[in-house]
């Protein structure tokens, strides 16, 4: 394997955001006809790495070599990098759903006769292009009408088409289920074949196992080392990924949950055949005081869904929800505030933060509201309240009336974190805490829910990462196709079980 | 140095900076041509001069101002109707104060009728509020059915005709109340400008409406009804509108339905914009936007001081309007920075010189 075309390589690059170092002294090299897995978890560097390669973000130092350019390239755009051979195909598709397959293959370099476009040539080029990668298609008919593996793939023909010498899948597999995986993984090993270097970011380990020839790992923006896939087994990978030091944290939590007894403590969240038409199914929950709950299942599946319904981001249109005990009628989320809930959305920038507002404002706004418009939390008050929690919190910021958009990812999230603990809740929802943050504040963030914990508050834990809700959950309820389709705790708490839930869905409740 | 530097930041990164500049510009530029511009005198018993008569003029744009100001920030959008919505309020007043004709008897108190034409204003603003708010149609079109409509109801009142109002008392509102030397759309204005203060600051509403400028979806799960907070500030929008068409109304003694606060929503808008505030919505200073009125109102003043004629203003007011826009354009503040970095870097290698 070893004698293989060296396509690309990737030296000492470096690049900082503010207050994140994002990638240190990275270095990465691609073969011809290899597969080659980028692992990390999130906000390890993969997507920064991705970025600076294909021109979307510039490095601060570092260098690149292509085969066949005698220098250093810098890409300064998505352009350049492809005028050199290197295209991206992202999770979210960025072509024409309303354009024809074709269309779509050849937009902007379309075949011509006198002048005009050549309909015929066109789709015949296409439908062979995709012919080639064993998709059998109708390419005069619009994008949107094909499923998004199908459309992926489309995306993957009109990279290739384009310039084929490195091809970038970041995260292709996200969004699908396993028979389109396997003809995702099917059109990637065709074009290995035809000796084009792919680069395939993903989170998923079996995946990386099935089609990858080597494995890069980052870890918090630095490069933790390149392996040949079949000499690294999984459980090895999974702690390069991690690393050791958070492994104390872990036995932190499993010694904690080991006592406790169901029965006698209050039950916080009730919930009977609640739902949302369209969103999610009807699902029964009950979730114990002090207990820290975890819902697992892969993208679309509905965990964010089921958060947003109790809390009342959606009108739940069915079922009942019990609050301690006490029917609770949910209207609008300032109910389920008034009743003792909080609620972390998953996506920080559309629904959390306040942007343009300062850490201040951003701090204070739910309390604020729950109080309601005639009682004005004066300044001086407010002022104090922001000091508590941003010393409470170890928010980093140059002061408390700087703009929120300043501040990094994590310390943005304590101070969303921050504003719902003003407001003193008995039952916090968090959909994805820690995601897109440091490493450092990961942590924090992690033991900062433990505490809560403690403190006889109750959690609804939501992450895609299988291991962070190891650390953090004493129960963990798996969704499926916007089900919820089982129950783990005690022993089952492991990662197997839990992918296993995941991926069949079948555990014997179905 | 460095004390030079960051008083230069302070200056520079003081909100209110860029709109006092422009106003300055033009008052400077004023007194350059008219030597006399700052000079106020007594007659018969009022007060004379260029200054009062920017502020008398600027009032009904200082009050719509205010609304769109509001507007602006909770909704990113603009209010189009408020020129044909004060001349609806002020059919409605003089409707129901003299009937279908010109004339000086009372059918209501004029008390009651200007309420009535204020509470007309505000109903438009109910009409833009709901069809914002709660059908979410884009400000600028649903207040687009009003800007055009507005005009139309206003003549259906007026059938037509322009109404006169020949009574002394009628013409106190948008002139001089007896024995005081000052135009009373002055006291007007800033009772609007006040109490808004006082609404925006000594409750919540204030915050709640950036936070739902800058976040529509994030305030409604920190438990704000942002549908409510958009169409509120319609709805006072609207009230503004009522108000100016009071003292429109007032100054002429008459309704001309068609041209009665003409163009003047598009003069509300710049305002806003010279006050520094973005029309994306969020963040707003109403202070911003009343210097931004008084600025326009400056400028049309001094330009008819320098005897431009009204039909050549236009493209005199244009001509200043770009000037101003590009003196708070991200681009002229990027360089106004780097300036205040090379006064400081001067100093600083003069120093190590001597």
């Amino acid at each position: 394997m070893n004698e293989k075309k060296v396509l690309l390589t990737m030296r000492h690059i470096n690049k900082t955001f503010p207050g994140v170092k994002a990638l240190s002294d990275v270095n990465i090299t691609l073969r011809a006809g290899e597969i080659h897995a980028l692992m990390g978890e999130n906000g390890a560097g993969k997507s920064t790495l991705i970025k600076v390669l294909t021109g979307v973000e510039e490095m601060d130092s570092g260098e690149i070599y292509m085969d066949g350019i005698n220098h250093p390239i810098i890409n300064r755009s998505p352009q350049e990098a492809q005028a050199i051979g290197i295209s991206t195909v992202y999770q979210e598709i960025n072509l024409c759903p309303n354009l024809s397959v074709a269309e779509n293959i050849f937009i902007g370099r379309e075949p011509k006769k006198f002048g005009r476009i050549d309909w015929k040539t066109m789709n015949k080029k296409a439908a062979e292009l995709l012919n080639n990668l064993n998709i059998n298609i109708d390419v005069t008919k619009p994008l949107s009408d094909y499923s998004i593996a199908i459309q992926q793939m489309v995306a993957i023909a009109r990279a290739v088409d384009i310039s084929s010498k490195v091809l970038i899948l970041d995260e292709p597999t996200s969004s699908l289920d396993e028979q389109e995986v396997e003809k995702l993984f099917f059109v990637m090993r065709r074009l290995k074949e035809s000796g084009i270097g792919i680069i395939f970011v993903t989170h998923f380990l079996e995946q990386v196992y099935k089609i990858s020839d080597r494995i890069t790992v980052l870890r918090n923006g630095c490069l933790v080392g390149e392996y040949e896939t079949e000499k690294l087994p999984s459980v090895d990978l999974v702690e390069l990924m991690i690393g050791k030091e958070i492994e104390d944290l872990a036995k932190l939590s499993k010694e904690e949950s080991k006592d406790e007894d169901d029965s006698k403590k209050e039950i916080v969240i009730n919930a009977r055949g609640l739902g949302h038409t369209g969103t999610i199914n009807p699902f029964d929950l009950k979730i114990h005081k002090g207990e820290v709950i975890g819902l697992s299942g892969l993208l679309g599946s509905g965990r964010s869904e089921v958060a947003r319904v109790i809390y009342g981001a959606d009108k739940p249109d069915q079922g009942e929800l019990y609050f301690k005990e006490k029917k609770l009628q949910i209207n609008t989320p300032l109910d389920a505030m008034k009743a003792g809930m909080a609620y972390l959305p998953e996506n920080r920038k559309d629904e959390g933060i306040f942007e343009d507002l300062s850490v201040r404002d951003n701090i204070i706004i739910a309390l604020q509201a729950k109080q309601g418009i005639f009682k004005v939390i004066g300044r001086k008050e407010q002022e104090d309240l922001a000091d508590k929690i941003i010393e409470l919190l170890q928010i980093k910021t140059s002061g408390k009336d700087m703009p929120i958009r300043q501040l990094s990812g994590g310390n943005q999230q304590k101070v969303i974190l921050g504003r719902w603990l003003l407001t003193n809740p008995d039952f916090l929802i968090l959909d994805e805490p820690t995601r897109g943050i440091d490493v450092g504040t990961k942590t924090e963030i992690q033991k900062l829910v433990l505490k809560f914990a403690e403190e006889g508050k109750t959690i609804l834990f939501i992450s895609s990462e299988i291991d962070e809700m190891l650390r953090v959950c004493n129960k963990i309820s798996v969704l499926k196709d916007r089900k919820m389709v089982s129950e783990l705790k005690g022993d089952q708490l492991t990662q197997s079980h839990i992918m296993k839930a995941i991926a069949g869905g079948d555990t014997g409740d179905e | 140095m460095n004390k030079i530097k960051r008083l230069w930041k302070r200056i520079t990164g003081f909100y209110l900076f860029f709109p006092l500049v422009c106003l300055a510009i033009v008052l400077v530029v004023n007194l350059v041509r008219t030597p006399d511009f700052f000079k106020i005198s007594m007659n018969n018993g009022v007060l004379y001069g260029y200054v009062i008569d920017i502020l008398n003029r600027a009032s009904e744009l200082i009050i719509l101002a205010v609304g769109m100001t509001l507007v602006v920030a909770a909704s990113g959008g603009t209010d189009i109707s408020v020129g044909a919505v004060s001349a609806v309020a002020g059919a409605v007043c003089i409707y129901s104060l003299i009937g279908g004709a010109s004339g000086d008897v009372y059918r209501i108190p004029y008390v009651a009728a200007i309420i009535l034409g204020i509470l007309a204003g505000a109903l438009c603003g109910v009409f833009n509020g709901f069809l914002v708010a709660k059908l979410h149609i884009q400000p600028m079109v649903a207040t687009l059915i009003l800007f055009t409509a507005g005009r139309g109801i206003a003549q259906v009142l007026t059938q037509g005709f322009i109404l006169y109002v020949r009574k002394e008392s009628f013409k106190y509102l948008g002139n001089f109340l007896p024995g005081i030397p000052i135009p009373t759309p002055i006291f007007i204005a800033t009772i609007v400008v006040l109490l808004t203060v006082l609404l925006v600051k000594k409750t919540a509403l204030g915050l709640y409406i950036q936070s739902v400028g800058v976040n529509r979806n994030a305030a409604r799960l920190v438990g704000l009804n942002s549908s409510l907070i958009i169409f509120l500030a319609y709805v006072f929008s609207g009230f503004c509108a009522g108000v100016a068409g009071m003292i429109i109304t007032s100054r002429v003694y008459s309704i001309d339905a068609n041209n009665a606060g003409l163009n003047i929503e598009l003069d509300a808008i710049l305002a806003v914009a010279i006050g520094g505030n973005s029309l994306g919505g969020g963040k707003f200073s109403l202070a911003g936007s009343v210097i931004g009125a008084i600025t326009i109102q400056a400028l049309t003043t001094s330009l008819y001081a320098m005897k431009v004629t009204a039909d050549q203003l236009p493209v005199y007011k244009a001509v200043v309007v770009i000037i101003i826009v590009a003196i708070q354009s991200p681009v002229v503040k990027r360089w106004m920075k780097n300036i205040g970095h090379k006064i400081s870097a001067n100093v600083n290698g003069k120093k190590v010189a001597a």
